[in-house]
Order: C-alpha cells, then structure tokens, then sequence
C-alpha cells in the first residue's frame, strides 16, 4: 500500500506544477461554461415547458462538469503508459514489485485530482458569487451532499476503470490511437457530457443511466443539483459501485491475460 | 510544384497504417456525429430555438463544421507547432531556403480529419433541401463563400495560436476558447447566444461574418445582397494574425539543444 501512495504523491506533486496551465484551463473553462449556459437559455426562452429540469440545476450541473472537468474529461490518457507499452519499456515496470493495475490506476488517479486541487476552487468560489439563476446554489441538504461526494468518488473510479480497458487495448493494437478516439466520442456522449441524460429522449435515458456510462459525471451532478429524489439517488450511488467493481474485475482479468502473452523483445 | 510533392508523401506516409487510419478517421466522424446527434436530440424536444429550424441550423453547423475540417486538415502545421519550438525543429526549418510558413504548412498534415469533413458534407447534402431555401445562384454563391471565408477565419486563428507559442507554452490551453470553441459553438447562428457575444464574434474573432449574418440572407430573413461577400472580409483576418506571428518569429531565440 505504501508503494501506491508514494506513485500517487509524486504524480500529484508533479501535476501541482503547471500553474500557468491551470490559470489557462481556468479561464477557458469559464468561457465554455458561460457560452453552454447561454446556449440552453436559448433554448429555455424558446419554450420553457420543454425544459426537462429547473433551469438553476441546469446551471448548477454546467458549472460543476467545467470545475471538475479534470476529474471526468474523457480524452486525457497518460502517454507515458502507452509508450511504456509500444516501446517495450514495460518490461521495467513489470519487474518492480507491485501491481501494475494498481500503479497504473493510481498514476492516473493522481494527475488528475492534481489538475482538479488547481482549478476547482477558483471556479467554484466565482460562480457560487454569480447572480441566481446563472450561478451555483448550495446542495439541496447535507445528507445530499455527503452522497455527492461519495458518488463523485465513485464515478472517477468508474472513469478511470474504463481508462484502463484502453491502456490495455494498446496490447492487442500497436496504435491505440483509432480505439482511443473511438471510446472518448461514445463515452462523451453517453456520459451526458456534451448534453445532460435528462435531455434525451425519455425512452433512452433508463438505459443510459443503467449503462456504466451514466455512473461516470451524470450521478454525482444530478445529486449535487437535486434531479434526482432522495431514492433514486441512493439506487443510483449503489449501481456506481457495481460498475466500479465489475469494471476493475474486467480490466484485471484482461490484463492478467494480456501480460501471460506479453513478448519484449531484446534491445 | 514542391507542395504537391510534399501532399503526395505525406498522404502515403499515413496511409501505411491502414487500420489506425481508418479507425482514426471513423473516430473523427464518430465525434461530430455525437454533436450532430446531440443537436438532433435538442431540436426533437425544443423543436425551434429563436425561431431557427432544425434544417436551418444544420447548415451553420455543416459549413462550420467543413471550414474547420478543412482547414485543420492542411494547417495542422500550425496546430502542432509549440511541437516544433519546443523540440528545436524549428531551427531546422529557418535555415532552409524556403519560407517559413510554406516549410510549416508542409511539415505535417492531418488526412483523418477527412472523416469530419465527410459528416459535414453528409448533413450538408441533407440540409440544402430540407432546409426550403430557395437555391438561387446568389444562395449557392453565398453557401461558397461562408466556406471560404470559414476556412481563411479558422486558419488566421490557428496561425494566432502558433504565435503565442513564442510567447508561452504552458498557457496555450486557452486558444482552446477560440479554436475549439468556434467549431462547437459556431453549430448554433451565433445570434442565440446574445447580443454582446454576437458582436465580440464580429468585430473581435470574426466569425459572425461567415457564420450568422450570410445565414441570414441564406434562409431570407434579410435581403441585403452584400452579405455575399461578407465572408471573404475573413481573409482580412489572416493580416493580423500573420503579423503576430511574424511578431513572435522576430523575438524567437531558439530553446537550444
């Protein structure tokens, strides 16, 4: 265990560095944040019963995927894991004595939050000052937002489960660039992070929310903006932690599978 | 002529991984379809936004969407070149006797984005009829120059952006807003998004000019004739851009090796 936490405190040291980056990301998150909203408000004028939730959770779900874009992107992969496995440097990571799962999965881990530590904090605290329909309110109770932040942690463990199955593709494909692509758009998508599942048509959005894909972003936003009632958010927290282990159990199995064929070839 | 030399290698460079093309290329086609899916979904249960059909807005979303393609296909030189200061190939290509920008353009090019392009032609073809425009010469002439003025706005901001690479590295992320951020949002008239950002998008990054304003004329919601050519004032576009980036290549000390 002592192992993984130092994997993890070196990765988030080292992503703590880019601050330039961050006050970058910062404010394009902003812009991207502010142009989304009047793009729905268009949309809310045009015909306000059409909307499916309050036009403040709609504002509040916005705001939370841009200050924790970091924790959820979907594009963002660790290069230097698909290096290590097209250059065949993998044969260093695999004679050190740990998991190489688990050190994969907590590199991740931690690059992430470090980008997130950056640049959640000065989104938040401006837009939480924004006027009332176009900023962030408070959770709705504290028992709400405690599930929030147990579901937030689920489902970046279910993001970065599906992370792995792509780094492990790289075995089987050389040049995981095609599969890389693929995943991200249908995985952006079906996570309601380019529009939210409760602006799908009804007859998709059970099947959404059942499919891992929902548990990524889609749980812990709507709880946060009090879509969903108490019982469903419970239900819902629940299939996250289903997801996060069968995903885990998938991508070590395959892993395993994978390192019994793995050939380095000399150099 | 070396160009096509230059085009004709690289195509078949990236040809030689057939199935990391073609996945690749899917994947860009993929992408957009998800906006375009996301679109359709909007307009299934709004069914109009100020007024702009579904049909409509898909011929913003198609020309932006062709423009940006388009030109990110063949300027991807300029996208990738923090890329070429940071590793010092940039030294390389200012001591050959080409110019800069030529050895820039050519140095890589990016043949999977035509797997966007393709989508944008897709829904375009769908568009022009269903749309109900009236196609008159004027309508088609117009449609032609949204795209060129398109491609000319979108290659001064990716120049734009290989400038401020003399200027930072770290901090790039926030072009993003203008790049990216013309594409995604360029997929609605630009007008649903207020009047204040309407007018930054004219008169600052002029995407407006061939975005919302030819669109007008294009469905005839007005009648004026020099919407036309408004397009074509994106070349003018590219003068500033390229001198900021002149501006940075003067000051450019090279990040030794």
């Amino acid at each position: 265990m002592k192992q993984y936490i130092s994997f993890f405190r070196i990765r988030f040291a080292a992503g703590l560095q880019y601050r330039t980056a961050a006050w970058a990301g910062i404010s394009t998150q902003f812009f991207w944040g502010i142009m989304n909203i009047l793009m729905y408000r268009a949309f809310y004028q045009s015909n306000p019963e059409g909307f499916p939730m309050d036009f403040r959770q709609l504002t509040g779900y916005v705001w939370l995927q841009q200050a924790f874009l970091a924790m959820f992107m979907t594009w963002f992969y660790d290069n230097e894991i698909f290096g290590h496995i097209t250059d065949g440097s993998i044969a260093y990571e695999l004679c050190r004595p740990c998991d190489l799962y688990s050190m994969w999965f907590v590199k991740n881990m931690a690059i992430r939050l470090s980008r997130v530590a950056l640049r959640c904090f000065p989104i938040l605290l401006v837009v939480a000052l924004l006027p009332a329909p176009y900023g962030i309110s408070l959770p709705v109770s504290l028992p709400a937002f405690l599930l929030f932040l147990v579901s937030m942690l689920l489902g970046f463990l279910v993001l970065i489960a599906f992370n792995m199955l792509v780094y492990i593709s790289a075995f089987y494909t050389i040049s995981p660039m095609g599969i890389r692509i693929l995943v991200t758009s249908v995985l952006e998508f079906l996570a309601g992070a380019v529009i939210p599942i409760p602006f799908f048509p009804k007859w998709l959005q059970p099947v959404l929310y059942a499919l891992p894909f929902g548990s990524v972003q889609s749980t812990p936003f709507l709880v946060y903006v009090g879509h969903l009632d108490a019982e469903a958010a419970v239900r819902a927290v629940a299939l996250q932690l289903f997801w996060v282990l069968a995903l885990v159990a998938v991508g070590r199995f395959a892993m395993g599978k994978a390192l019994k064929k793995v050939v380095v070839q000399g150099g | 002529m070396l160009y096509k030399r230059y085009l004709s290698m690289l195509l078949k460079s990236q040809l030689q991984y057939k199935a990391s093309f073609v996945m690749t290329a899917i994947g860009q086609f993929l992408v957009s379809f998800t906006t375009f899916l996301s679109m359709y979904f909007m307009f299934d249960r709004f069914s109009q936004v100020e007024g702009f059909t579904f049909s409509e807005v898909l011929l913003c979303f198609s020309v932006v969407l062709m423009a940006f393609s388009f030109t990110e296909c063949f300027a991807r030189g300029f996208d990738v070149f923090p890329r070429l200061i940071r590793t010092g190939e940039l030294d390389r290509i200012l001591v050959r006797p080409r110019s800069v920008v030529f050895q820039v353009l050519t140095s890589t090019m990016e043949f999977t984005r035509f797997g966007r392009f393709l989508q944008a032609v897709l829904v375009l073809c769908y568009a022009i009829p269903a749309s109900g425009v009236n196609w008159t010469g004027d309508k088609i002439i117009t449609l032609i120059a949204m795209f060129l003025g398109g491609c000319a706005v979108f290659a001064g901001l990716f120049i734009l952006y290989a400038g401020f690479s003399f200027f930072t590295i770290d901090g790039l992320e926030f072009m993003n807003i203008f790049t990216d951020g013309s594409r995604e949002f360029g997929k609605y008239p630009l007008v649903i998004y207020g009047e204040g950002v309407l007018k930054l998008l004219t008169y600052v990054i002029p995407i407006a000019l061939f975005q919302y304003y030819p669109f007008l004329y294009l469905i005839g919601r007005t009648e004026n004739r020099w919407m036309m050519v408004l397009p074509l004032v994106g070349f003018v576009f590219l003068l500033p851009c390229y001198g900021f980036f002149r501006l940075g290549l003067s000051r450019y000390q090279s990040t030794g090796s």
